[in-house]
């Protein structure tokens, strides 16, 4: 049974703050819907291979060639913080 | 009557023998949007101007005899979710609010390559999660035959301007059934290729095994000449089908002798409403009668494709939603308060005396991420995010991720087994009419199980299409959905012909408002 | 003096491949460029931007696990690993899981010195994923912000995780300097650890017998080591700190979590790292915008095939065909190819491999160290090296001026023949030779005196005298000369 608990844990591992309410409606709606999709286990499904892709291409390559980059002015643009040189972040120190 | 009511493929007759010119239909069109968008709220942008400078374009092309494109002139409007260098790229989401790709999306660039006049962004549900646009960031938008309900989603704005003929064709994505759900509900045509066929760069990616990009029109025909602009191979994006795309423009018209039309007993199950059932069971009939012989098949796995899309789609978009954290493009919290708040929150648990609490912190740099995140995307994008998280996480994946891995395979294998004995499958799009807006947003659960038809393609990779069936008592659309092999787009797209040549119901259009 | 544990080390390498442009996208992955200028849409995770596989980065990746006599599955796909850090612009880095592309292989390491027994170090796996970018701190500015830059973003990498099969910190280092040196033979990378092309992670702790008890001590991660003599002297340091550790604590393996500790090079000392629980949850699962790999037994063949003489072979041709000793040919080989090439062609030219193996690893090295110059810039070409040994040979130069002939040869690049004529250098004939020495009998009667009296070392003084006579003289003859011409006399 999924806990308030495992919902503030992954909060933290998607990095999103949640306040006490979402908290609480989140960790009702996830417990229903995981208990919709638990379900699944009643398929028997030894020997399956799991399907990650739609079509099951392989050995899809590009040569090794450079192209232009984007201008740092254009790559930066977007940035919400920047000094035209770099992104700019609060510091991270050793974490 | 006004240019505005004309399909696709009239317009480009006029065009092309010189009876119109672009601008003319594109001011058309740019009429009705004044009249009827303030009621339905299909756009969140419209480019009038780019829209009138292409078309003048397109008209000199014409007058000076050049070779035109394919969409020579006509109208198209795009889902907000492909990225366009020349414009905003929201997703309907604060979170990419003021973005501005640098490049084209494939499908953008093969539009302005054939011609279209790119008239407006359409909106959606944010990031392309939800299925009736009423969780995009800015704007709900309405069915233009009731106002008080849902276009459907999340390609809601693309269907619901087509509906209303604010443009004779758009653009719209389909991940678990978000083209073709709101073609259903809106009475128009929609359609999702096979996985692969259409490009995704460019494409701001929800579920990447499962997005798909495709047309709406009020035709199969019109369908057709908008998919066969956009399909093809693209070394860009590494899941692209490296096969020649037909033209489906040409073959559209030819009835397919000796069609078997497969039908799935479990699809009028509980659950269907009962007019929605009479619209299908007659479409078989006119199939029927068309010579078209009829077989029962089964799909045992796909009432299993709701759970496994809702832990396949939300782990994808766990993941391809990471991005999203305020440093290199999109949303940032404003970060002097937050680094006060930070610190005010310290001082207090310093201050209680909590000093391994305070060292439990989230650094400036992680509180930076929570706020940022927290603030720039909306509730259902955060229930799917927290989703997928948690199938992923440590202990889960297996009984999850995995399982729903196993399953989608049993699912298409089911596909493969009913594709060896009929060439399409029919059924119901959605279980019922459009729903009233506000109705399911505080039952997610219940909002999902609105995908039930639609998502197997998606998981299978097989094209799906929608086209008007009928029509309720209260005056809603009826949905058919279409379904055919792999890379059978153009089987797909004439089996439907045969049904609209042989019926009406592509010709209804909304009441004005 | 030997300590009362064995120490235990695995080592996690991660080397940047030599391609011109990134793993999924086509900027360039040139070093230094100014910080931001080289993304692209695609590098910097830009909302919808996909990533392609770059062929030569696989076929590099490919190669190296060849060389590293690993398994090449038919199969293998790439998995996202997740975690936030703004140097990794996707939330996620492009990497491999449960289906590596390579695995179980080894690398045989040796030491000419003695002071290990030759072993093969198990290697768990060879993996190809993407680089991060870099973030740059200015504490000392006291800047608040740090400042990334994305150049770096999706450089491919080749993970190379060994076994923990090293019992010390020489054995990591020469572990280290073999798999440098067979990664820079197959050319796959330049291996620079400078620029960061070569990036060294250790995992150590500690086994001892303790009342009569196999016991472990928790097992280290020691990041931050940027150079070889940094992992010696991490390993060591780390070594030492976890038995003082282990006494005062008494904590074995499985009592306390794995730990991540920073080599800190100027104080010598590695340094506990923060790190949530939370950020081992990676929640890796198979990216679906790319496609799997695989790769056929025939192509591995044709891989093996390309891959050439590798070190190991290559000092073992050295000293079965070439008669040299373990030390010269360890010299040679790990000089790298270019200088070995080198070397085989004066070996050839001269006939005389061993001379040329002196020649080389004293007169050539030398001068390399000297001017920190490599082999491909040395002035004096293979062949005329080859000519300076076989004129030595065939007693056309005398041993004692063929230095000053090859400093000559060097200095001006002049063939040997030239620098000899420039030097004067000729061969004496020997009926003049024997005139000369009488000479110098003659004017020498005391000298001849004490070399019949026995006091054949009187002979030296003539020596001298002759070469200021003519400088061509060979001593040796000339010492020879004169005891048995003085003798003659006596008669
Ligand atoms: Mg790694
Ligand atoms: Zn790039």
């Amino acid at each position: 049974m999924l806990t308030r608990a495992d919902v503030e844990k992954v909060a933290l591992l998607a990095r999103l703050r949640l306040s006490e309410s979402e908290l609480e409606t989140l960790t009702g709606q996830l417990a229903q819907i995981v208990g919709y999709v638990d379900q699944l286990a009643e398929v028997n499904t030894d020997g399956v291979e799991p399907m990650a892709h739609a079509v099951e291409v392989t050995n899809v390559f590009a040569e090794d060639s450079v192209e232009p980059s984007l201008p740092r002015e254009a790559a930066l643009a977007n940035a919400p913080r920047h000094n035209g040189r770099g992104y700019l972040v609060p510091a991270v120190l050793g974490e | 009557m006004s240019l505005a009511d004309l399909t696709a493929a009239e317009l480009l007759d006029l065009l092309d023998r010189g009876e119109t010119t672009s601008v003319e239909v594109t001011r058309a069109f740019l009429d009705r949007i004044e009249a009827q968008e303030q009621s339905i709220g299909a756009f969140l942008r419209v480019e009038a101007d780019r829209a009138l400078v292409q078309a003048a374009g397109v008209d000199a092309k014409r007058r000076g005899k050049q070779r035109v494109g394919l969409l020579a002139g006509l109208p198209v409007a795009v889902k907000d979710v492909l990225c366009d260098r020349d414009t905003l790229t929201t997703c309907a989401s604060r979170m990419l609010e003021n973005f501005r790709p640098p490049y084209d999306a494939t499908v953008v660039a093969k539009l302005k390559a054939a011609d279209a006049v790119l008239i407006g962004r359409t909106n959606m549900d944010e990031f392309a999660m939800g299925g009736s646009t009423e969780n995009s960031a800015f704007q709900v938008s309405r069915n233009p035959w009731d106002t008080s309900r849902t276009p459907g989603g999340s390609s809601g704005g693309s269907a619901a301007a087509v509906a209303a003929s604010m443009t004779p064709l758009a653009i719209g994505t389909d991940t678990g059934g978000s083209i073709r759900q709101p073609a259903g509900l809106c009475g128009v045509v929609g359609m999702k290729p096979t996985y692969g066929r259409v490009s995704r760069f460019g494409l701001v990616a929800f579920a990447s095994s499962l997005d798909q990009v495709g047309p709406f029109a009020h035709t199969t025909k019109d369908a057709a000449l908008l998919l066969e602009a956009v399909a093809g191979y693209d070394a860009r994006d590494s899941t692209s089908i490296n096969r020649p795309t037909p033209r489906y423009s040409q073959s559209i018209d030819e009835p397919l002798k000796g069609l078997k039309v497969g039908v799935v007993p479990e699809h009028f199950a509980a659950g269907l409403d009962p007019e929605v059932e009479v619209a299908v069971r007659q479409a078989i009939d006119v199939y029927k009668s068309l010579g078209a012989e009829i077989r029962e098949i089964n799909l045992p796995h796909s009432k299993y494709g709701v759970a496994a899309y809702y832990v396949i789609a939300p782990s994808e978009a766990s993941s391809n939603l990471a991005r999203y954290d305020g440093v290199h493009f999109g949303y940032r919290t404003e970060q002097t308060e937050m680094l006060a708040e930070l610190a005010s929150e310290r001082k207090e648990l310093l201050d209680a005396g909590d000093t391994k609490a305070a060292d439990d912190m989230d650094t400036a740099l992680v509180r930076m991420y929570r706020r940022t995140r927290a603030e720039g995307f909306g509730p259902e994008v955060k229930r799917r995010i927290m989703l997928g998280a948690y199938a992923l996480s440590a202990g889960y994946y297996d009984a999850y991720y995995l399982k729903a891995l196993k399953v989608r395979r049993l699912i298409r294998r089911d596909f493969d087994e009913a594709f060896a004995q009929v060439d399409v499958i029919a059924g119901p799009v959605t279980a019922s009419p459009a729903f009233k807006l506000g109705e399911m947003v505080d039952d997610p659960l219940a909002m999902y199980l609105v995908d039930l038809y639609t998502v197997p393609a998606n998981l299978a990779g097989i094209p799906g299409l929608s086209l008007p069936c009928g029509q309720t008592q209260s005056g809603l659309p009826i949905g058919l959905q279409l379904q055919a092999p792999p890379l059978e787009e153009d089987r797909l797209l004439r089996a439907a012909r045969m049904f609209e040549q042989a019926t009406n119901w592509n010709k209804m259009r909304p009441p004005k408002t | 003096m030997s300590e009362p544990y064995t120490t235990v080390i695995g080592l996690e390498v991660h080397v940047q491949l030599l391609t011109e442009s990134k793993l999924f996208c086509r900027c360039s992955t040139k070093f230094g460029a100014e910080p931001n200028t080289q993304t692209c849409p695609v590098c910097i995770g830009m909302p919808g931007t996909l990533p392609v596989m770059n062929r030569k980065a696989y076929g590099l990746a490919l190669k190296t696990a060849v060389a590293l006599n690993c398994n090449i599955p038919e199969f293998t796909k790439w998995d996202r690993k997740q975690y936030y850090y703004p140097d990794l612009p996707k939330g996620y880095q492009i990497s491999q899981y449960d289906l590596p592309m390579s695995a179980d292989g080894y690398l045989e390491i040796s030491d000419p010195k003695g002071r290990f027994e030759p072993k093969r170090v198990g290697i768990i796996r060879a993996h190809l994923e993407e680089d991060a970018g870099k973030s740059v701190h200015d504490e000392a500015a006291g800047k608040a912000d740090s400042e990334i830059d994305l150049n770096r973003t999706g450089t491919p990498l080749l993970e190379i995780v060994s076994q923990p099969d090293m019992r010390s910190s020489t054995e990591a280092k020469a572990f280290l300097q073999e798999l440098k040196l067979l990664l820079t033979y197959i050319g796959v990378s330049d291996c620079n650890m400078q620029e960061g092309s070569l990036r060294v992670d250790g995992n150590v702790n500690l086994h001892l017998d303790h009342n009569s008890q196999r016991i472990a001590t928790p097992i280290v991660e020691i990041k931050n080591m940027n150079s070889f003599r940094a992992v010696e002297r991490a390993l060591d340091y780390e070594a030492a700190r976890q038995y003082r550790e282990w006494q005062e604590t008494g904590r074995n393996l499985g009592d306390a979590p794995k730990q991540t500790r920073g080599w800190d090079d100027v104080a010598g000392v590695t340094r506990g790292q923060r790190s949530k629980e939370e950020s081992s949850d990676y929640r890796y699962f198979p990216d679906p915008d790319l496609a799997p790999v695989t790769t056929t037994a025939t192509e591995v063949q044709a891989v093996r095939a390309s891959l050439g003489e590798l070190p190991a072979e290559l000092r073992l041709r050295l000293t079965e065909a070439f008669e040299l000793s373990d030390y010269d040919a360890d010299v040679l080989v790990n000089q790298g190819r270019p200088l070995v090439d080198y070397y085989l062609e004066v070996a050839e030219h001269s006939g005389d491999p061993k001379a040329a193996c002196n020649w080389v690893t004293q007169d050539v090295l030398r001068v390399l160290g000297d001017e920190g110059a490599t082999i491909e810039s040395f002035p004096i070409a293979a062949k005329q090296l080859g000519d300076l040994i076989t004129t030595i040979r065939e007693g056309n130069l005398p041993n004692t001026r063929a230095r000053e002939a090859f400093n000559l040869m060097r200095q001006s690049r002049l063939d040997v023949a030239t620098a000899i004529a420039q030097l004067g250098i000729q061969k004496v004939d020997e009926s003049e030779l024997i005139a000369l020495v009488n000479e110098l009998l003659a004017a020498n009667p005391k000298t001849v005196a004490d070399i019949r009296a026995g006091k054949l070392q009187a002979a030296g003084a003539l020596i001298g005298q002759a070469k200021k006579r003519n400088a061509n003289v060979d001593p040796n003859r000339v010492r020879e000369l004169s005891i048995e011409l003085a003798q003659q006399g006596e008669g």
